[in-house]
């Protein structure tokens, strides 16, 4: 076990799979020489080499594009997009491409593409460096969607990413890849995909999140604890595949969902969230479903510290949740 | 099948076609002393296409098979690359080259099954017709998104490079896809990375209803490699020979000092755009008469008999024969039921663990 933050755990698991298996490879824009914007690369193109940790020209459509031309020959490549906000150009490949590929060709050609990409606000980024758009990709048939939220859990959904067969969304919470750390499990440490975590212990209100909402959420349900209001915080981890019976176990035992993501609201992925409950544990409902989330705006810059959804809101959702019934 | 349902291409007989300039040490050079069997096996190619892209426009007419893109007119870039490529290549296609797998030894019988999507479809009737996969002969499987396998085909020329792999990737596609984002990241990531890809670009001078000139303002398309630091060429894409002395060349590049290039061959697009469009609407009636001069079936016939190949080049005994496999392979694949309904939830992602495989699927 070692002290990390969370974007030193993503680097120890990019070291740890590239050491692993020689058919991984990583490729995007400022990722070797310069270790990537945020540093998540730092060191591993002097360790590996140019050949496996490339320096791309700047086109997104070109890094997703060539990485599924490698994956289909074989290798494993891990894509980095600098930014959430800069994916778009690759949106073709990745929906129309990546996400079909194993079901066009009935199984003849799996491919095999991590994405890893910085996501969230909180950085002071505006417009364009700032959103989380994960419904657009959980939306997609194909496509495995991972957000961790501590750096264990970075390290380990990242090893696991490489080794599974299926395209994943890598998101990192960039607002959080130096403010959170934690232990992180030396070598091979692995988290599975489809396995919430139950980052606290509650049973008046479930607070469901994934990646920089988690620390949120947390802080919130201890706001609430001095109030007496016991709140069980679920961190998702993966939106797909999702622990849909984590999700409803908690919410069964509380009676009572606040969501909470950062993307607005309108289609994002507390409405599906929200469905899912309806569906599945209507009875078990003492109050409406909450959801917490980023406006129906795009993402602003002066005002983003009234755009991202804060303690005190979680805390007044849940509050209000409880009054309810 | 009544044989008065096949609609029969246009007979060529009277037409004049503009001569093939190459010698027969020209061909001799180009395949060695066996060089008549493979122009042979190539006008037996050629005389296949024709009668299958003839006989499934009809079915789709028919209603038998749902959509239909034919490549009359570029048969002669189809079948070089499948006689002039190894079996340790890579095929990633756009709309119009099945033919290329088909040369490489996909059976016929199997991409019929695909065009009438049936159970026995390799990718079990998920797609359109024409868009096959044949993994045993290393096409790709290709979406309808225009260019965005020439991104794909880089990547392979990375990893072929990579592992020290003696394989080329021949990356095809149209006049059109010059416009898109991928042919432009795809040519200058080839560029920058040095890999062995030879980029086939067939002009076949409309893209749906627009004309090449609607398309790029540049006197070639060729000429778009210089911005990338590669090699670009234009070729006659109708003349057999011509076509074979290109692929050569950028064959030796791609395998010899891991380079790509970008080869143009201009064809003429001699049938709609698929059974959906109607070109009386924008094509000039001049442009069949130039493409039927330049006719890469006819051309190649002609220049067999003027070269000692004139029973080879037998039209119709060479079209019996296709048409009786053909024919065979359509009443074999009527006679399969569609894809079993559980197929729909198959090959969306891995196949996962039983007891976790019903939630995960959906979810």
């Amino acid at each position: 076990m070692t002290e990390l933050t969370l974007v030193q755990a993503v680097n120890r698991g990019l070291f740890e799979a590239m050491r692993q298996d020689p058919d991984v490879l990583l490729l995007g824009e400022d990722i070797g020489l310069n270790g990537g914007v945020f540093r998540a690369t730092e060191g591993l193109q002097k360790e590996f080499g140019a050949e496996r940790v490339i320096d791309t020209p700047l086109s997104e459509c070109g890094i997703v594009g060539t990485a599924i031309g490698m994956a289909l020959y074989g290798l494993k490549p891990i894509a980095e997009i600098q930014f959430m906000d800069f994916i778009y150009p690759a949106f073709d490949q990745i929906v129309s491409e990546l996400a079909k590929f194993r079901y066009r060709s009935g199984g003849q050609y799996p491919c095999h593409v991590v994405i890893r990409t910085p996501y969230g606000g909180g950085i002071r980024g505006g417009l364009y460096h700032s959103q989380s758009t994960e419904a657009f990709f959980c939306h997609t048939a194909g496509l495995k969607v991972v957000v961790p939220s501590t750096p264990a859990d970075a390290k380990g959904l990242l090893l696991t990413a490489v080794h599974d067969e299926d395209p994943v969304i890598f998101l990192e919470p960039k607002r959080i890849y130096r403010s959170v750390s934690g232990e992180v499990p030396e070598g091979d440490h692995r988290v599975p995909f489809g396995v919430a975590r139950t980052a606290r212990e509650g049973s008046d209100v479930s607070i469901l999140a994934w990646g920089a909402m988690v620390p949120t959420s947390l802080e919130a349900a201890a706001k609430l604890a001095d109030e007496g209001i016991s709140a069980e915080v679920i961190d998702l981890r993966t939106l797909v595949p999702l622990d849909e019976a984590a999700v409803l176990a908690s919410v069964e035992k509380t009676g009572r969902a606040v969501i909470v993501h950062e993307a607005a609201r309108n289609a994002g992925f507390g409405a599906e969230l929200a469905a899912r409950i309806a569906e599945k544990a209507l009875y078990s409902l003492r109050a409406p479903i909450a959801r917490v989330t980023g406006y129906d705006t795009p993402f602003p810059y002066a005002l983003e510290h009234l755009y991202l959804p804060t303690p005190e809101r979680i805390e007044s959702a849940a509050r209000e949740a409880v009054r309810a019934g | 099948m009544a044989g008065s349902e096949t609609p029969r291409p246009e007979t060529s007989v009277g037409r004049r076609t503009v001569p093939l300039s190459a010698t027969v040490e020209d061909a001799r050079r180009l395949f060695g002393s066996d060089w008549a069997t493979v122009v042979a096996r190539a006008f037996r190619w050629m005389v296949f296409a024709r009668s299958f892209d003839a006989r499934m426009q009809g079915l789709q007419r028919q209603g038998r098979i749902g959509f239909y893109g034919a490549a009359t007119g570029q048969e002669a870039v189809n079948v070089a690359v499948g006689l002039l490529s190894r079996p340790e290549d890579w095929i990633a296609p756009g709309l119009r080259e099945q033919l290329v797998a088909l040369v490489r030894g996909h059976p016929v019988s199997s991409y019929v099954d695909h065009l009438f999507a049936n159970a026995r479809d390799p990718a079990l009737g998920r797609n359109m017709p024409c868009h096959p996969t044949a993994r045993d002969v290393h096409y790709l499987s290709m979406s309808s998104v225009i260019g965005t396998q020439i991104t794909h085909a880089v990547g392979l020329g990375y990893a072929l490079r990579l592992r020290r792999d003696p394989g080329v990737v021949f990356a095809f596609f149209g006049d059109g896809a010059t416009s898109a984002n991928d042919f432009h990241a795809g040519l200058n990531f080839a560029g920058v990375w040095g890999v062995p890809v030879v980029f086939c670009l067939t002009n076949n001078q409309w893209a749906i209803s627009q004309p090449v000139e609607r398309q790029s303002a540049t006197a070639t398309l060729a000429e778009k490699a210089a911005a990338y630091g590669i090699a670009g060429r234009r070729v006659d894409g109708t003349d057999f020979f011509a076509v074979a002395e290109a692929l050569r060349a950028a064959i030796g590049l791609a395998r010899e000092q891991k380079l790509p290039s970008l080869l143009e061959f201009v064809v003429y697009r001699m049938t709609p755009h698929s059974t959906s469009d109607d070109p009386t609407r924008y094509q000039p009636p001049e442009f069949l008469a130039a493409a039927a001069a330049h006719d890469p079936l006819e051309r190649l016939g002609d220049w067999m008999r003027a070269n000692g190949l004139a029973k080879a080049a037998e039209v119709e005994t060479v079209r019996a024969d296709c048409d009786s496999e053909i024919r065979r392979a359509i009443e074999s694949a009527e006679a399969v039921p569609p894809p079993d309904p559980e197929s729909l939830f198959r090959d969306v992602r891995s196949p996962l663990p039983k007891e976790r495989s019903r939630s995960q699927e959906v979810s």
